[in-house]
């Protein structure tokens, strides 16, 4: 079959979602395409709460927001497709999908991409021991618990402190399995503070900061964990091995974000775009963590939002920028999102430290922005909004960071 | 009936080319999976075979091998992909031993190579340490999917009429009149009139049930890194200048599209040993560093994996008739991939037939080519919408790096596969960057409904390598 419309969104999580929703409010005939059965991405898996206390001004659940979503979505004309893989997209527009029914395709005028993020796997970390079963990513582990209601482990340890870490060391002490604790390389924890609270302290969960994981032993299936403190080089400190016998390995280990199948816009690792989420392809917008990981549902709909409405704007013609500043990342920044600015649209911009402050002054040059924070972690995002600016002849901005005393 | 031990690239073929002649083969092999030993972690080079000692019985068999892979890679439908190799010069000391492998080259009979000078190598190589001075190319290296021939050899067994046993480990044989009794671990028995040992790192373990002094075997571990298929590093196989005990630590590309980094050599005393060690990935690293600078370990790394290389004190194959017919193929170490295919015909055709003077007659029926469920994605997309015409289950893809369907998947357990790691050796699901993390769920789920285990059943590789252990909660 051939189709037509003005935008596809590629991906239905919480960025897709959104997008589909704006680009069609914003006028425009929309097709969404997501390769699962249903749509939500990773929110289906999370059935904790904590999403849309930003974007809905409720505390929800992962499924949760997304029915909200989907209720929203069931409301407009936009045409969702299922199980449906998109196996190309080309620069003349043209993506390939296969679904059950054959392979098809859709022409089109603009894109957004909102493929979401995958998960690093422990084996790229080339720690060294026995090949063995029991060494999970956070979202196997999750899917099994919490979709398939099957139980991988009688008892784990979990590497990585990250939310997402986090919560899963919750949940499998609260499905019996025993959690030995959590190893974290840096010396603080990756997530929320509210999490450690509420996930670890609260369960006497064990947190092991500046600690990696050497070797993993086991015959067959996993039963031994190595693991050793690190200095601040993150270099293993001699003699300061433990052993955790365990025959679960829960890892959680960060995000990599997804930009299959387009290959000809710039990437970094994720999509590199502009405050109106546009590419350095014109007509391919992207959103959510196919551009950067975000701690947050709430932010990632906001940003797809952006993406539906200027993707919809740019495939009847009406949106156009004349001018992209470029946001150059100046010191102790560590990720910034977006990397371009067209001056005329208001920007929110995002932006990771690259170490711990205990009290940080964030400047944004030569626009004169200034934002004090308390207590900057590189695992906590800061968000800076900027108004539209008139000065023409900007080529570039500057955002850093500094210690204030 | 004839017996062959172990389901390696060696026994594999052997029972292959039996088999094309007599219908009554059995493999028996001890693992619940086939090509899971040697054959699974090694670097999956068809080599050259210029670089084996002149005179040695592998080189006798590794240039006759590689040749014959055409006729292997066209009738068992299995990838083979003539990519080349470059034995590199890094320094003027390397330059004599690219010397010394010319001249083992011309001894072995190996007309397909060339001296290139540091241009027309950069060239062809644009990634190489640029110090690199010269290399000796042979057009002919390539590489393949090891486990791909075992599977595809298994299965032009199993139409032609012969059997592949698995989870049958050889335990016991008893002399009987002029034929064999063999005794497996699970208790059951066979009469072989004719058995091949090739039970690779325990070969000489099986010859000693037979009655059997062949030379003794000892492991040898080579570690690896995989790295993505992100960047592009190499286009053709690119090793070091060789030491005395190894081709030494390599780069390449890997047939489906990543790169593979190693192996080390390091002697060690268990057979079962399959360990990585930091040690090890450290050697991996600094060495393809030298030849290839870009290489990156920090981003690029999918996995690691170690290999045992079955050696000898004779550094050589051991090929020849026992005590009684049987024949034991041994001593397979590096370059056997590569040999297999010969050493099956010197099997077959002399010492079955000469020596131990059995005569044996063509089949007629003898079918010789083998289909290959295709990678769907690899088709034409006119064919495949046929096939999913058919079949709608070849339109859900189950692994998105890879982009293997379900139609494939169930396609492999109807064919045995019963473990993740069967599923991922037949279909390359899960094999991909993100390791599983998208599909694995889905096979285990896919498995037990197509096969009745239930999910606890359901391993990813040997007994005791379970994935779930109950349900969280009865429902
Ligand atoms: C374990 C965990 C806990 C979290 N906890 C919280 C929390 O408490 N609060 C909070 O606010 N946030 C939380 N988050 C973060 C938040 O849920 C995510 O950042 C957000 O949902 C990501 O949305 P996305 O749309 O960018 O990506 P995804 O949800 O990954 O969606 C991407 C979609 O694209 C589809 N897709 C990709 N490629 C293709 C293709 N080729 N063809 C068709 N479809 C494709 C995928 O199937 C997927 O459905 C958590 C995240 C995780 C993983
Ligand atoms: C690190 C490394 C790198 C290599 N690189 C290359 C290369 O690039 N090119 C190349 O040509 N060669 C290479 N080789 C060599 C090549 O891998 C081997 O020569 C080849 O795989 C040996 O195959 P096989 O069938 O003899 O052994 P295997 O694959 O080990 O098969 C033997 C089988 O016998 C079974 N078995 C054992 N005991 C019993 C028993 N008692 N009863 C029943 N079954 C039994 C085993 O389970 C096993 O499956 C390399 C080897 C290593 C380790």
């Amino acid at each position: 079959m051939k189709y037509e419309t003005d935008v596809v969104v590629l991906g239905g999580g919480g960025g897709g979602m959104a997008a589909a929703k704006a680009a069609d409010k914003n006028g425009a005939n929309v097709i969404l395409i997501e390769r699962e059965e249903e749509n939500g991405g990773v929110l289906n898996q999370c059935i904790h709460n904590g999403f849309g206390i930003h974007y809905y001004r409720k505390d929800l659940t992962g499924p949760e927001f997304k029915e909200t979503l989907q209720e929203e979505l069931a409301n407009t004309n936009i045409k969702i497709l299922n199980s449906a893989f998109v196996l190309n997209v080309n620069k003349d527009k043209q993506l390939t999908f296969v679904n059950h029914k054959g392979i098809h395709e859709i022409k089109t005028k603009a894109l957004v991409m909102a493929t979401g993020a995958r998960e690093r796997h422990f084996n790229s970390l080339a720690v060294p021991g026995d090949r063995v079963a029991g060494i999970f990513t956070a979202g196997v582990a999750q899917k099994y618990i919490n979709l398939q209601n099957l139980k991988p482990a009688n008892s784990a340890l979990i590497v990585g402190s990250g939310d997402i870490g986090l919560i899963m060391a919750r949940r499998l002490h609260l499905e019996g399995i025993e959690v030995k604790g959590v190893v974290e390389i840096l010396p603080y924890p990756g997530g929320l503070e509210r999490n450690v609270q509420q996930c670890l302290r609260d369960y006497n969960i064990p947190l092991y900061l500046s600690h990696t994981v050497t070797r993993v032993e086991g015959n067959k299936r996993l039963s031994k964990v190595y693991v050793s403190q690190v200095d601040e080089n993150r270099q293993v400190i001699p003699n300061t091995e433990k052993v955790f016998n365990v025959d679960a390995l829960i890892t959680s280990v960060g995000l990599i974000p997804l930009t299959d199948p387009v290959k000809f816009v710039e990437t970094g690792p994720g999509f590199i775009t502009s405050n109106t989420n546009q590419t350095s392809e014109d007509w391919i917008f992207a959103a959510g963590n196919c551009t950067v990981v975000f701690d947050l549902v709430d932010y990632v709909s906001r940003e797809g939002e952006k993406a539906g409405k200027y993707a919809a704007l740019y495939s009847q013609n009406q949106y156009f920028p004349e001018q992209k500043v470029k946001v150059k990342k100046g010191k102790n920044i560590n990720i910034l999102h977006p990397m371009y600015i067209d001056p005329n649209e208001r920007t929110k911009l995002y932006l990771r430290v690259s170490k711990t402050f205990k009290r940080v002054e964030v400047t944004v040059e030569p626009l004169g922005i200034k934002m004090i924070e308390e207590e900057a972690r590189p695992s906590e995002m800061i968000e800076i909004s900027i108004k539209p600016f008139k000065d023409k002849n900007l080529k570039e901005i500057e955002v850093s960071a500094r210690e204030l005393g | 009936m004839i017996a062959v031990i172990g389901a390696g690239i060696v026994g594999s073929l052997i029972a292959r080319e039996i088999n094309k002649y007599i219908e009554d083969v059995y493999i028996f092999e001890a693992k619940n999976r086939i090509a899971a030993g040697v054959t699974k972690g090694n670097s999956a080079i068809i080599h050259g075979g210029y670089d084996d000692e002149p005179g040695s019985v592998r080189a006798e068999f590794c240039y006759r091998g590689n040749k014959l892979y055409d006729e292997i890679s066209q009738e068992l439908s299995v990838e083979v992909k003539r990519v080349g190799s470059h034995v590199v010069a890094l320094n003027e000391d390397d330059l004599k031993v690219i010397d010394e492998l010319e001249k083992k080259a011309i001894q072995n009979g190996v007309k397909e190579y060339e001296i290139l000078d540091k241009a027309e190598l950069l060239e062809m190589e644009p990634n190489l340490n640029k110090s690199a001075l010269r290399s000796l190319y042979c057009p002919i290296a390539a590489i393949t999917e090891p486990w791909e021939a075992v599977i595809q050899a298994a299965k032009s067994v199993e139409i032609n009429g012969g059997k592949v046993l698995k989870n049958k480990k050889l335990v016991e044989v008893k002399k009987k009149d002029n034929k064999f009794e063999l005794f497996f671990e699970d208790g059951s028995s066979y009469i072989a009139d004719l058995v091949i040992n090739a039970a690779g790192l325990y070969a000489d373990e099986v010859a000693k049930l037979f009655g059997d002094e062949i030379p003794y075997i000892f492991p040898r571990k080579g570690e690896y890194i995989l790295l993505g298929k992100d960047v592009k590093y190499v286009n053709s196989v690119i090793f070091p200048t060789p030491s005395k005990i190894t081709k030494g630590c390599l780069v390449m590309p890997t047939v489906d599209g990543g790169y593979l980094a190693g192996p080390t050599a390091q002697n060690i005393k268990s057979k079962q040993d399959l360990s990585t060690t930091q040690e090890g990935l450290l050697e991996v690293k600094e060495k393809s560093l030298r030849l290839v600078p870009t290489l990156d370990f920090s981003r690029n790394v999918v996995k690691t994996f170690a290999g045992l290389r079955p050696e000898t004190k004779e550094k050589d194959f051991y090929i020849d008739v026992g005590g009684g017919n049987v024949i034991h193929v041994s001593g397979i170490r590096s370059p056997g991939l590569t040999a297999a295919p010969a050493i099956a015909k010197y099997v077959v055709e002399y010492l079955i037939q000469e020596k131990l003077h059995i005569n044996l007659e063509k089949r007629k029926n003898y079918i010789n080519h083998i289909e290959k469920v295709p990678h769907l994605v690899e088709e034409d997309y006119e064919h495949w919408k046929r096939v999913i015409q058919e079949d709608p289950d070849a339109g859900e893809m189950i692994c998105y790096c890879n982009k293997i369907t379900k139609k494939e998947i169930k396609e492999a357990i109807k064919n045995g596969a019963r473990t993740l790691d069967d599923v991922k050796f037949a279909t390359r699901a899960s094999f991909g960057e993100c390791q599983g993390s998208f599909c694995i769920p889905k096979i285990l789920k896919i498995i037990s409904e197509e096969t009745g285990l239930r999910p606890e059943e359901v391993l990813q590789n040997e007994k005791g390598s379970w994935i779930i252990n109950s349900e969280v909660r009865a429902i």
